[in-house]
This record gives C-alpha cells, sequence and structure tokens, in this order.
C-alpha cells in the first residue's frame, strides 16, 4: 500500500473536469485507488465517486494506492494533482 | 373545441409573458418525472435478465444524453452542453455499474431499486455539502439516475410528444427548452421563472409563445385539459370560453397584421417625424441571440450581460476563452457598437463561487464584487478590451454606488491597456467606458458620474426597486413596484439632464426601455438610447417614429407635473391610443 497527501491547486477544486482526469489516469494502473477525505473516503476509479467529493482549493486528500504497480500509479496521480490538472 | 370544455369551467393563471404570441391547444403537463420505483424481490435465475434489462436501459439512456448534448451544443454553445458530459460520464462509470449489478445479484431485488438506492447515496451526500455547485451536481445525477429507471422501465422519451401540444412544467431547464422546441410545441407555461430566465430566453428567439411565473399552474392542469397561453398579456387559460377564445383569436390576428406592418419598418431608423434620432439597441444575454435581433433591426447592443458565460460552470471562464465570445459578439454586431457589461453578479444572479448573503440585494454584487476580486476584473477587462480592436466594443459597470467605485473601475481599466499593450496586442485604445445608474446614490450624483465616463444607462429594473424599496418577487407588495411613479420619472428626468450638462449620453437598458408606454416619455425627457429586449425592438420603433419630438417633449414636462402613478399611466396610453393606434397596449 502506498499513501500520498496532495493539495488541490487549481481554482475551481474538484470539479468534472478535474474528476474525469482523475479516473482516467487512475484507470491506467491496476492498482485500488481509493480518495480519503477526513472521515470520507470514495473509489478513485469511479467518476460519481469523485464528483461527489467536495474538495475546494486548498484542502488536501490522502490517495491510497495498492495493487502490483501501486507506486507508479502513485506517482502518476501526484504529478497530475500537482499541475491542478492543467487548469490553471 | 371538445365537449369537455363546455363542461368546465375556465379558470385564469396570470403569470409573467416571456415570449409573445398566443396558442391555445391540449396540455402535455411535463413533469420532472420522478418515476416510481418499488423493491421486488428477483429469483437467482431472474438475475441474468435483470442485469440484461439495466444494461440495455444504460445504453439507451446514453443514446438520449449523446442527442441531448449535440443538440444542446449546436444551439447553447458548448459551456452550457458540459452539463450532459458529466452525466454521460456517470453512465459510464464502471465502478458504479459493476456495484449495481453485484447488488442485484446479491440481494435479488429488481434492478431500478437497486440503481435508485446506489445512486441515491451520491445524490445525499452532494445535498449535503455546503456549496451550491454541489447541489447542481446533485440534480445532474438525480436527472441521470431517472432516466437510467425510465429505461429500465420502458417508458418512452418524454420529448416525444404525441401531437401539438401547449408544455406546461414547474420548471424547464435549457435540455427541455431545446429538446421540445424539436416538437410541436404550440407554448410554454412554467410555474418558476422569470423573464430573464433561460427558457425564456430561448423560447423567444425560437419564437414560441411563453408564460412563466405561474405558481402553481401545475397543480391544477392535466395533460389533455385544453389551455391557451397569451404570451403578450402573460396569462394562462384553462378551459378557455367560446368568448375568450374568440377574443384571443382576434388579439393574435391584431398582433399577426401589426408585425406584418412592422417588418416594413425593420431598415428605418428610430427617427421622429421631426427627425430627432434615437438609437435603438438590445439587450442580449447569449451570442446566439444576435441573428434574431439583428432580423428585428437592431442597431447595436447596448447591454451585454455577462454572466450567461457562467451558467452551468464553476469557475470564471479564462480571460482566452471569455476573448473569444466577447470577439465573436463584437465582430457579429459589427458595425455598430457592443456594451459588454461586467460580471454582475450577487444579488439574484448566480456566482460560481456563491456565498449566502442574509439581503443580497443589498449585498456583495456588480461592481463590489469585481473591485475586491481584482484577478476576475482584470481577466474579464482584458478580454472585452482586447475584443474592441474594430473599434465597435463599449464596456459598462453594473451596481455602482458611488464616484470611487467608477474611479477604480476606471484605474483597472487602464492597468488592463497597459498590460496588453506591453503585449503587443491590438485593442481600441480610446474604448468607451459607462456606468449603470441603478443605484439611488448614483442616480442623484448622475453628473458627478457623467463627468468620469463616456456614458450613463439607466437600469430601470433596479433603480425601481431600489428607489421604492420593494421586492417585486414579493406578492404582498409587488404593486408598489411602479416604473411611472413620479418619483421615478422625476429621477430619470434628473439622469438625463445631468448627463447633457457633462456632455454624455444616456441611455436606458431597464425593462421600461421596452415598454411600449414609456417610449414617448422617454423620448421627450431626451433619452438618447432604448436597449430592448430583441422581440420587441419593432414596436418601439414604430412608436418612435409616429411622433413629433416636439409632441414627444410637451408629453414628458405634462408627466412631471403629475403626482399619481395611476394619472401618468392612463396618460401616457391615452397618447399611445390617439398618436399610434395600431400599437396593441397591454395594460
Amino acid at each position: 500500500m502506498v499513501e500520498r497527501t496532495v493539495i488541490i491547486v487549481n481554482k475551481a477544486g474538484l470539479h468534472t473536469r478535474p474528476a474525469a482526469a482523475i479516473v482516467k489516469t487512475a484507470s491506467r494502473y491496476k492498482a485500488d485507488f481509493t480518495i480519503k477525505k477526513g472521515v470520507f473516503e470514495i473509489n478513485g476509479k469511479s467518476i460519481i465517486g469523485v464528483m461527489t467529493l467536495a474538495a475546494e482549493q486548498g484542502s488536501s486528500l490522502l490517495l491510497v494506492f495498492t495493487g502490483p504497480d501501486e507506486e507508479q500509479a502513485a506517482e502518476a496521480m501526484v504529478e497530475l494533482f500537482e499541475q491542478g490538472f492543467g487548469e490553471n | 373545441m371538445t365537449d369537455e370544455a363546455h363542461t368546465h369551467a375556465e379558470v385564469v393563471f396570470k403569470g409573467i409573458a416571456a415570449a409573445p404570441g398566443i396558442a391555445i391547444g391540449p396540455v402535455y403537463l411535463y413533469s420532472k418525472l420522478v418515476p416510481e420505483v418499488n423493491a421486488r424481490a428477483i429469483t437467482p435465475e431472474d438475475v441474468p435478465a435483470e442485469i440484461e434489462r439495466l444494461r440495455n436501459a444504460n445504453a439507451r439512456a446514453e443514446k438520449e444524453l449523446r442527442k441531448i448534448h449535440a443538440f444542446a451544443e449546436q444551439k447553447l454553445g458548448s459551456s452550457s452542453a458540459t452539463i450532459f458530459e458529466a452525466q454521460i460520464m456517470i453512465l459510464g462509470d464502471t465502478i458504479l455499474m459493476n456495484t449495481i449489478e453485484r447488488r442485484i445479484a446479491d440481494e435479488l431485488r429488481n434492478a431500478e431499486f437497486i440503481v435508485s438506492d446506489e445512486i441515491s447515496k451520491y445524490k445525499h451526500l452532494m445535498l449535503a455539502a455546503t456549496d451550491e455547485y454541489m447541489h447542481e451536481r446533485a440534480h445532474d445525477v438525480d436527472d441521470v439516475m431517472n432516466r437510467i429507471i425510465r429505461n429500465i422501465q420502458d417508458q418512452k422519451l418524454i420529448s416525444r410528444l404525441e401531437g401539438t401540444s401547449v408544455i406546461v412544467s414547474e420548471t424547464l431547464t435549457p435540455a427541455d427548452t431545446v429538446i421540445f422546441s424539436r416538437n410541436q410545441v404550440l407554448g410554454y407555461a412554467t410555474d418558476l421563472g422569470g423573464v430573464t430566465s433561460h427558457a425564456a430566453l430561448l423560447s423567444r428567439s425560437l419564437k414560441i409563445p411563453a408564460v412563466v411565473g405561474l405558481r402553481n399552474a401545475t397543480r391544477q392542469v392535466k395533460t389533455g385539459d385544453t389551455v391557451a397561453i397569451d404570451g403578450y398579456a402573460g396569462m394562462l387559460i384553462l378551459n378557455p370560453s367560446a368568448t375568450t377564445r374568440g377574443s384571443l383569436d382576434a388579439k393574435a390576428a391584431r398582433f399577426r397584421a401589426f408585425e406584418e406592418k412592422l417588418a416594413d419598418i425593420a431598415g428605418l431608423p428610430a427617427e421622429t417625424i421631426d427627425g430627432k434620432r434615437v438609437e435603438l439597441s438590445s439587450n442580449l444575454e447569449f451570442a446566439e441571440e444576435i441573428e434574431f435581433a439583428k432580423v428585428q433591426g437592431t442597431e447595436g447592443v447596448g447591454l451585454f450581460r455577462t454572466e450567461g458565460l457562467l451558467i452551468g460552470r464553476p469557475d470564471y471562464p479564462s480571460e482566452e476563452e471569455q476573448t473569444l465570445v466577447y470577439t465573436q459578439i463584437a465582430n457579429a454586431a459589427y458595425p455598430h457598437p457592443v456594451i459588454f457589461r461586467t460580471f454582475d453578479v450577487g444579488g439574484d444572479k448566480l456566482a460560481p463561487d456563491t456565498h449566502h448573503e442574509e439581503n443580497p440585494f443589498l449585498g456583495w454584487r456588480g461592481i463590489r464584487v469585481l473591485l475586491d476580486r481584482p484577478e476576475i476584473f482584470m481577466n474579464q477587462l482584458r478580454a472585452i478590451i482586447r475584443a474592441s480592436a474594430r473599434r465597435n466594443v463599449r464596456v459598462m459597470f453594473p451596481m455602482v454606488a458611488t464616484l470611487e467605485e467608477v474611479q477604480k473601475a476606471k484605474a483597472y481599466v487602464r492597468q488592463a491597456k497597459e498590460e496588453l499593450r506591453a503585449r503587443g496586442v491590438p485593442f481600441d485604445a480610446r474604448i468607451k467606458i459607462g456606468v449603470m445608474i441603478e443605484v439611488p446614490s448614483a442616480a442623484i450624483m448622475a453628473e458627478q458620474l457623467a463627468a468620469e465616463v463616456h456614458f450613463l444607462s439607466i437600469g430601470t429594473n433596479d433603480l425601481v426597486q431600489y428607489m421604492m424599496a420593494v421586492d417585486r418577487g414579493n406578492d404582498s407588495v409587488a404593486a408598489l413596484y411602479q416604473p411611472f411613479s413620479p418619483a421615478v420619472v422625476r429621477v430619470i428626468h434628473h439622469i438625463i439632464e445631468a448627463a447633457h450638462r457633462k456632455h454624455v449620453w444616456v441611455g436606458v437598458c431597464g425593462e421600461m426601455g421596452g415598454d411600449p408606454l414609456a417610449t414617448v416619455l422617454l423620448l421627450g425627457l431626451g433619452i438618447d438610447e432604448l436597449s430592448v429586449i430583441p422581440p420587441v425592438l419593432p414596436e418601439i420603433k414604430k412608436i418612435i417614429r409616429s411622433i413629433k419630438y416636439k409632441d414627444a417633449r410637451r408629453v414628458a414636462d405634462k408627466v412631471l407635473g403629475m403626482t399619481r402613478e395611476h394619472d401618468i399611466r392612463e396618460y401616457l396610453s391615452s397618447i399611445i391610443k390617439n398618436k399610434v393606434p395600431e400599437i396593441p397596449l397591454e395594460l
């Protein structure tokens, strides 16, 4: 299991387009992907789940990867978050 | 006429006229069809068939959504169409769909029950969030859920109407309006909504009569009932009597004849018999509306409400995105001018970063928001200025209450110009700047404000509301919302005189500008420009072309001596009846 903490840097938080980008990136890897925000936990490969995360700019999320390619999946996902989903 | 219409009493619902025209026909009661979902036990042998039903329903739902998406993109532009992209993505959510299929097999319950149960979880989480944007998303989730369930239950797509109907609905989303308009829709009537609601704007451009704000009409009519829509007077009439039908038919004929005559003057200037010119332009919110405005003979865009760009999105559009839209509009209007009003968010208008206020109309809105959010303001100013290269673009600030606000806003304009100059981008260095006069303090200070800018535009809706201290959406006091109040007339007179003393022109872009009853008065008070909704352009032009400026001045003088709204209305309607008898006045 690999865990990473990320901060939402793009202005609009996690709206539809970033949500789609997260799911798309996660689906490229075999590893299971869970996003945790406080007590709240969703499957990061599910668009409806990611859309449910009311993550505004500046809020932090815990990303959890479990599976054979967990390291690579984590690296790709952190990069996506850090770049603000190419939205800025 | 059906026999039934004779046996039922006529019932009149008063609403707001949203798109002109008369329609009589059967009702199609369109509810946001919340399908009934009952839990039903299935046997393990049923499971494959149940999952098959779910998959087929999903495929059909996706097909429907793709159609709606394509249609919305074409009618409303791609930013409004993104709402449907999100819904299509949910249908393609394999985690969600696998969970639903697994639950059907494990719990041995019918597909629609599991779909409803599983998707509702997400909906409730979204509704529990504090921000408006998540609530909007919850609606999307709800829509997509109902679409799947409806398809599982094998109900037909609601937009496939049998024959021609009057659509009666609680509210209509842009998508509903767009989809219905492909069919034989006679008219729209909705419980909710105002004149500037998206559905109202669309039905006007599609030339379908519409009445909005009918409050509880959906609870009193049912599919198959006969109704009449009067899109001039803003009425829905259930079981119209033979007499009512007769008078509506006559009214429709009168308007049609008048409209035909009006078409002849579309290319002529808005000029009085004795040669006084008035600039007659349009109020628009969507780029798509401009073609219709041109057909109606517009001389430009007197108010482009840039808030239209914010609909259905959580963030403010980028400078590039805005530049594209503004340039497109400026080009479509060229050589006529376009006045872009900077984002007027707050009040009753949506803001992407919504926050709650006890009294939004007296709160953080218009220029107040923009001056507090320079990054949003600067992005928009640069975009507007970039669209000005052909010198037909003007910029206007909403909700100005003080001189300092105008001076600060002008400083941002200067800064935006410098930045663009440094970037080597072409623009109109002498772009004209104006302010909306809609706050009483600004009206009183009109002369001092006029000294700072190139033009003033009177926003009568807010000005009347703030002057009379009346929320016209509040039934208990709506009657006090009086645009022809002697106090309002005096203030408009003061604003026009003040502007002229400073040699700047002054227009009206509020609803009063498009009210045929106000035309002679405003003209006589010396107004230089009227910006109106496109459907009424020819009518207002006809009035201007039918009178002498010197007579209008006399009318205005007389009105300035009156002390009761009722007397002013009576007098102005007698003038219209006398000078332009063919104008069908709605009083």
